[in-house]
């Protein structure tokens, strides 16, 4: 190896005081106001529910779990790094130090879920699952490689790719076993996750629309055929991965509608049409309100009955929202 | 396009509140996009004329001439515990346009935008303006929405104000 370490070019003393682009501030103070670790969330009261679970149901949900490992691994050690040298503003710079960081307590808050629940003899042979399962080291090599290739706006589609579709093949399943009140306390953890994930998901992506003004028509196609060929690559991936997580549970089909959902997500993150249709996002209605309790279609004026909706739902609201 | 920004023709003076000359609309839809534009890209999906809020609470809000519905995003709450409240969901430039009475008067509905990521904060702005204005929540969809929202948006307004012109004033 003797690849030089990309690093960026020049340093200066950051200054708070002189915002190039809002958003980073924005941004910042979100990740901030959001930030918590697992040692907050009462986890130990998974351990009665963790042991209704099946043998199976339990090493499925341990090798999902070392897979998510992984890519927050892989996003805080090599993934928000790289992003770091194309940065626009030294904000930005400052804001992939705080995703990296936040990607750290992410994969750390997986090993407090397992000490909480599992043997080391279980721990150690669900890592050992990870490195030889052949659909999660794929995901991890097509991913890492556009980190190291020298493409600024290439790294920053596959870090949006991975930020808001590529964790969902394993999300899906905490947000399963809470749609049937088990293992809810780790579910609660799970949609910490899954906050940030959005807001890193949508930071990264719109620098990636800042990067695209600068380019010429040309180039700009170019990233846009790429960007649906690499979704394209890691979606036949993700259908293997979740065939041989899930077909022992009989889960796959409905996984693969949460995919499908989310990989229009992680488009629109960047700008793009999503891409899949309707119903093939159908996503099982529990799984969207364990995601969301808001997510319920019905009580919408335009898709409800009408009779049903109410005005007058109780919504605490803070001085902050409102100040007439 | 007639869309966006497009509606700030016809800039009547309007009632110049606080001091301030309020940009006045005839757009029954009145949105809000940061600038990261996701809203707008959704509006402009519509196809139907609409006018955007300015972008900083030091340009002077918008005046209301008709009644109209409100489109606005919600970021993602800020609750540091898993079931808390989110503060400061609702944007300020939209805050700094309600506030203005008139403005509130001749709010009929909200759709939100968001990302269902958020949790309980998912479209926690269009919620928490319906609940103080007494309006429903019509709409919600994500991020800049898709194809089939845009269908049910379009063909829920063209309902929806046909079903308010028949209402007795």
């Amino acid at each position: 190896m003797t690849e030089k370490l990309k690093l960026i070019d020049g340093v200066e003393a950051i200054n708070w005081n002189r915002i190039q682009d809002e958003k980073d501030v924005e941004v910042w103070n979100r990740l901030v106001n959001n930030f918590w670790l697992p040692e907050k969330v009462p986890l130990s009261n998974d351990v009665q529910s963790w042991a209704t679970l099946t043998p199976e149901e339990q090493q499925l949900t341990m090798r999902v779990f070392t897979g998510l490992t992984l890519l927050d691994t892989m996003q805080a050690t090599v993934g928000a790094v790289s992003l770091i040298p194309d940065a626009l503003t030294p904000h930005e710079e400052a804001v992939y130090t705080n995703i990296a960081f936040m990607e750290s307590v992410h994969a750390k808050s997986y090993s407090s879920i397992f000490s909480t629940l599992a043997s080391t003899k279980e721990i150690d042979e669900a890592f050992r699952w990870s490195t030889e399962n052949p659909n999660l080291q794929k995901k991890a090599q097509i991913i890492t490689d556009y980190y190291r290739g020298d493409d600024p706006l290439k790294r920053k589609v596959a870090s949006t790719l991975l930020e808001s579709f590529l964790f969902y093949s394993g999300f899906y399943l905490p947000m399963y076993w809470s749609s049937r009140a088990k293992l809810t306390n780790t579910a609660d953890l799970i949609r910490l996750i899954i906050r940030d994930e959005a807001v890193h998901g949508y930071y990264i992506g719109y620098k990636y629309q800042r990067g695209l003004e600068t380019v010429p028509e040309e180039r700009r196609q170019e990233l846009k055929d790429y960007t649906y060929e690499l979704l394209f690559e890691l979606y036949e991936n993700e259908v293997q991965y979740t065939h041989d997580l899930y077909d022992g549970v009989g889960l796959a089909e409905d996984v693969k509608k949460f995919l499908h959902y989310n990989a229009n997500k992680a488009l629109m993150n960047l700008g793009y049409e999503a891409m899949f249709p309707s119903t093939l996002t159908d996503v099982n209605p529990a799984i969207l309100s364990a995601l969301s309790p808001n997510a319920d279609e019905n009580h919408d004026f335009f898709s409800g009955s009408g009779s049903s909706y109410v005005i007058g739902k109780a919504v605490n609201t803070e001085d902050d929202d409102w100040d007439f | 396009m007639t869309l966006g920004m497009a509606d700030q023709a016809g800039l009547g003076p309007a009632s110049a509140s606080a001091g301030e000359r309020q940009p006045a609309t005839d757009a029954s839809l009145i949105y809000f996009s940061s600038a990261s534009g996701y809203t707008r890209r959704f509006v402009e999906k519509l196809g139907i004329p609409a006018a955007q809020l300015p972008l900083h609470t030091s340009q002077p809000t918008l005046l209301a001439r008709r009644p109209y519905v409100l489109l606005l995003p919600t970021y993602g709450g800020t609750a540091a515990q898993p079931g808390a409240a989110a503060r400061g969901a609702v944007p300020k430039q939209v805050i700094k346009f309600l506030n203005t009475e008139h403005n509130r008067s001749l709010i009929r509905g909200v759709i939100g935008a968001g990302n269902t990521n958020f949790g309980d904060s998912y479209c926690l702005a269009a919620d928490i303006i319906a609940v103080k204005c007494q309006v429903p929540v019509l709409y919600r969809f994500e991020l800049m929405g898709t194809s089939e929202d845009v269908a049910k948006v379009n063909e829920g307004l063209e309902k929806f104000w046909t079903h308010q012109s028949q209402k007795p004033a």
